[in-house]
């Protein structure tokens, strides 16, 4: 037969202090686990919707970034004539060159300098990036010193809102719109007429070559075509694994600093979970006895312990979720160790996380319950019953 | 005496409770432990800085150059005693993964202005006759296993191509904070070689270090520097090698604030769990201490007991807690040399930790003892488990 769920339900109130420490010492283990698993996904989900899997990367071979590479004007023609290139509908092709160098500009509010990406556009650079949408104002007129800045570059840096002003390159460059790239890391860049641009830095070459493929399968055969050709030092690649390629350190980080701290802190609430079963056996050795005695099996005594500890390991669960999914509303801005450059990407919570939380949750439940459970199921009758 | 003697027997009433709450502890201080040298691993470029070293860069941002001429201009200032300069070079030593910092520099001056990395000086000499020749820090030859003479190749990530180095020497810090694992190598080999290479590129440094006379007087031979090259094509930007340091952590904030964060969570967890085996013992002796109490014991005895439980299991916890961290830190710092090139345990920890702990066994104890404190004499006979 078995015991009524409603006496785990009672036990859990009885002892109120109890119950309340150790459900919120398991809410926050899940709150800090659910917190990297948002972190991780959330830096995922920027990069992925950043980058398009049929756009090809161009840089020079081994640069690594963006930044540190260097594309020659003739190294840019032969490209730009490559078969695989696709036409768009005004029969122009699909091509953008461009230059990314890293300016320092000081935050608002704090005044605090933090690298940003300049990235010097052509006409085709919007139409690769479906993503990225003009918001307010309008375009910069190509050989302007005309700007536009992303949402969060606008919202977060001096000088970076629409109608202000940027001094760089001894000039100063009026932003004339803001563009909206949702998740994406072109947010916090500042775009512009990439021939402006050279010339205010003085950099005679570009920094990469990005465009759209014919015919997306045709990718390997481009590539190895490109990478032994003698007249080019250049490398090709997709463009989704070029930005994965741009975080592998961070995301590395977040994964060690991740799974070091939830195996910690999930032994820290364990123990405390363990700690709670065996005083409840222990303070009810008499109960135990009595339902024994009235009939009750052993299992049913395992298994309403169990469940008393899986109820604490739900509820602690829930309450860390609940507070975890506040976490959305956060954007975490650092500098990617890789690039040197701002990188802002938020919390994102799915129900992969979910699930993945709360059967973290059930299983420290669990661990921490079984070990008393089986201890109160294993009691004598006459002992127990002798015990009070 | 006989109050110790009370607590002593007291705490180990419940062997298992007391050893899995002791257990909790000590996996929460070293926990704790560990992410607060975490956080002063980050710091260390900052700690390692000098204050009579200024670095000036160009002030668009770190990736644009500065012409090399600059140096004989900076070199006139007063004040200023030794100039110095060199580039980022970023190279891959075979693999990405093998991530290290490795810059070209002019050898003489740069040694002149870093007395705290020691060669031995044989191998200095050898070091300055040799263009092609480099120097590794000693951490970073041990992972790689390089000897004195050894070949390294370095693929180049700014500057295209493979570039071959001869080690000629090996550097050990003079203390803990400085980083063994830096690589470098004469500024002029680099130099050359963009001359043939890439003629655009050459004659142009990443960054001046420049030595002051006096540090009082920094602060004026930076705003000087910056002045003397105010509307040029490449203007600078002159600051202590603090704040240059300070400047990169601060664009890494977010993470170190995070980190701090955990480790405060860390404590309150293991706060939770203390407090719960306080709660249940004090629940469980109510009676007793209502005997205590009809006995004529007054509450402030009670409360000690309570505290002295408390005090007693939390700092056996974070006395192995601490002992622990040392070695663990030692097998961090092997695993994560590439993110922390000095990883070591600080004193300071050391008092957060123990601070740490008188915290969490000081909130433990406060409401059972309040509990115990105030319960009537027949309620606590009365009550029962």
């Amino acid at each position: 037969m078995k015991i009524p769920f409603s006496y785990s339900l009672r036990n859990l109130r009885t002892r109120r202090l109890t119950t309340v420490l150790t459900i919120a010492g398991m809410a926050l283990v899940v709150f800090v686990f659910a917190a990297i698993l948002m972190l991780a996904e959330g830096l995922q989900k920027t990069l992925v919707d950043t980058g398009s899997y049929d756009n090809a990367v161009i840089i020079r071979k081994a640069a690594g970034s963006e930044v540190q590479s260097g594309v020659e004007r003739p190294q840019a023609s032969i490209i730009e004539t490559q078969p695989e290139v696709a036409i768009g509908a005004d029969g122009k092709r699909l091509l953008a060159k461009e230059l990314v160098v890293l300016i320092v500009l000081p935050k608002r509010g704090s005044d605090k300098p933090a690298n940003v990406v300049i990235r010097g556009i052509s006409g085709s650079s919007m139409l690769l990036r479906p993503q990225v949408r003009l918001v307010e104002g309008r375009m910069p007129k190509p050989g302007s010193s005309e700007i536009i800045a992303g949402q969060s570059v606008a919202k977060r840096f001096k000088g970076g809102g629409i109608g202000e002003t940027l001094r760089f390159g001894m000039r100063d460059w009026s932003v004339v719109g803001i563009f909206d790239a949702g998740n994406t890391g072109y947010a916090s860049e500042i775009w512009g007429d990439v021939d402006q641009l050279m010339q205010a830095f003085r950099r005679p070459v570009y920094s990469s070559i990005l465009f759209r493929l014919r015919d997306s399968s045709e990718f390997e055969k481009f590539k190895a075509r490109i990478e032994s050709d003698p007249r080019l030092t250049l490398e090709a690649l997709r463009e989704t694994r070029y930005y994965e390629k741009q975080s592998e350190m961070m995301a590395k980080f977040l994964r060690i600093l991740g799974i070091t701290l939830t195996l910690i802190f999930s032994l820290g609430a364990i123990i405390g979970a363990m700690i709670t079963m065996y005083a409840a056996v222990a303070n009810r050795t008499d109960e135990i006895g009595t339902m024994r005695a009235l009939g009750f099996q052993r299992r049913s005594i395992l298994v309403t312990f169990v469940m008393e500890s899986l109820l604490l390991g739900c509820i602690g669960g829930f309450i860390g979720l609940f507070f975890a999914s506040f976490l959305q509303l956060f954007t975490i801005s650092t500098m990617n160790f890789q690039t040197f450059s701002e990188l802002a990407f938020s919390f994102s919570l799915t129900f992969g996380i979910i699930y993945k939380a709360m059967a973290f949750a059930l299983i420290m439940g669990f661990v921490g319950g079984v070990l008393p459970a089986v201890r109160a199921a294993r009691m004598s009758i006459v002992e127990s019953l002798r015990a009070s | 005496m006989r109050i110790l003697k009370l607590i002593f027997k007291n705490a180990f009433r419940h062997k298992l409770r007391t050893f899995l709450t002791v257990l909790g502890v000590t996996i929460a201080i070293l926990a704790f432990g560990l992410l607060r040298t975490v956080i002063s691993a980050w710091y260390t470029g900052v700690e390692a800085s000098s204050a009579s070293r200024l670095v000036t860069r160009n002030s668009v941002s770190l990736i644009f150059p500065l012409p090399v001429s600059y140096k004989e201009k900076i070199r006139q200032i007063e004040g200023v005693k030794v100039v110095s300069f060199g580039s980022w070079f970023g190279g891959i030593y075979i693999d990405e993964k093998n991530f290290f910092a490795n810059y070209a520099v002019e050898p003489q001056t740069y040694l002149q202005l870093y007395p705290e990395f020691v060669i031995p000086e044989g191998q200095r000499a050898a070091f300055f006759r040799d263009r092609k020749s480099a120097v590794a820090g000693y951490k970073l030859a041990a992972k790689y296993g390089w000897k004195v003479g050894d070949m390294i190749t370095l693929k180049g990530t700014i500057f295209p191509g493979d570039w071959d180095f001869v080690l000629r020497s090996i550097y050990k810090g003079r203390d803990e904070t400085v980083d063994e694992t830096a690589f470098f190598f004469h500024w002029e080999y680099l130099n050359e070689t963009l001359k043939q290479k890439a003629p655009g590129r050459a004659d142009q440094v990443g960054f001046y270090m420049i030595g002051v006379t006096d540090p009082n007087l920094a602060a004026d031979v930076a705003a000087e520097i910056d002045k003397t090259f105010k509307n040029s094509i490449a203007e600078t930007l002159t600051e202590t090698e603090k704040s240059f340091q300070l400047g990169f952590i601060s664009m890494t904030e977010a993470i170190v604030i995070a980190v701090q964060l955990v480790s405060f969570v860390i404590i309150i967890i293991i706060m939770a769990v203390v407090a719960n085996t306080m709660a249940m013992t004090a629940r469980e002796r109510i009676g007793e201490y209502a005997v205590f109490k009809t006995l004529g014991f007054g509450s402030f005895y009670i409360s000690a007991l309570i505290f002295g439980e408390s005090m007693f299991v939390t700092m056996i916890g974070a006395a192995a807690g601490i002992i622990l961290t040392f070695p663990a830190a030692e097998i961090f710092s092997n695993q994560l040399s590439t993110y922390f090139p000095v990883f070591n345990v600080a004193t300071e920890t050391v008092y957060i930790d123990i601070l740490a702990s008188f915290l969490v066994a000081a909130a433990a104890a406060i409401f059972p003892a309040w509990r115990a404190v105030n319960i009537r004499v027949a309620d606590g006979l009365r009550r029962i488990g």
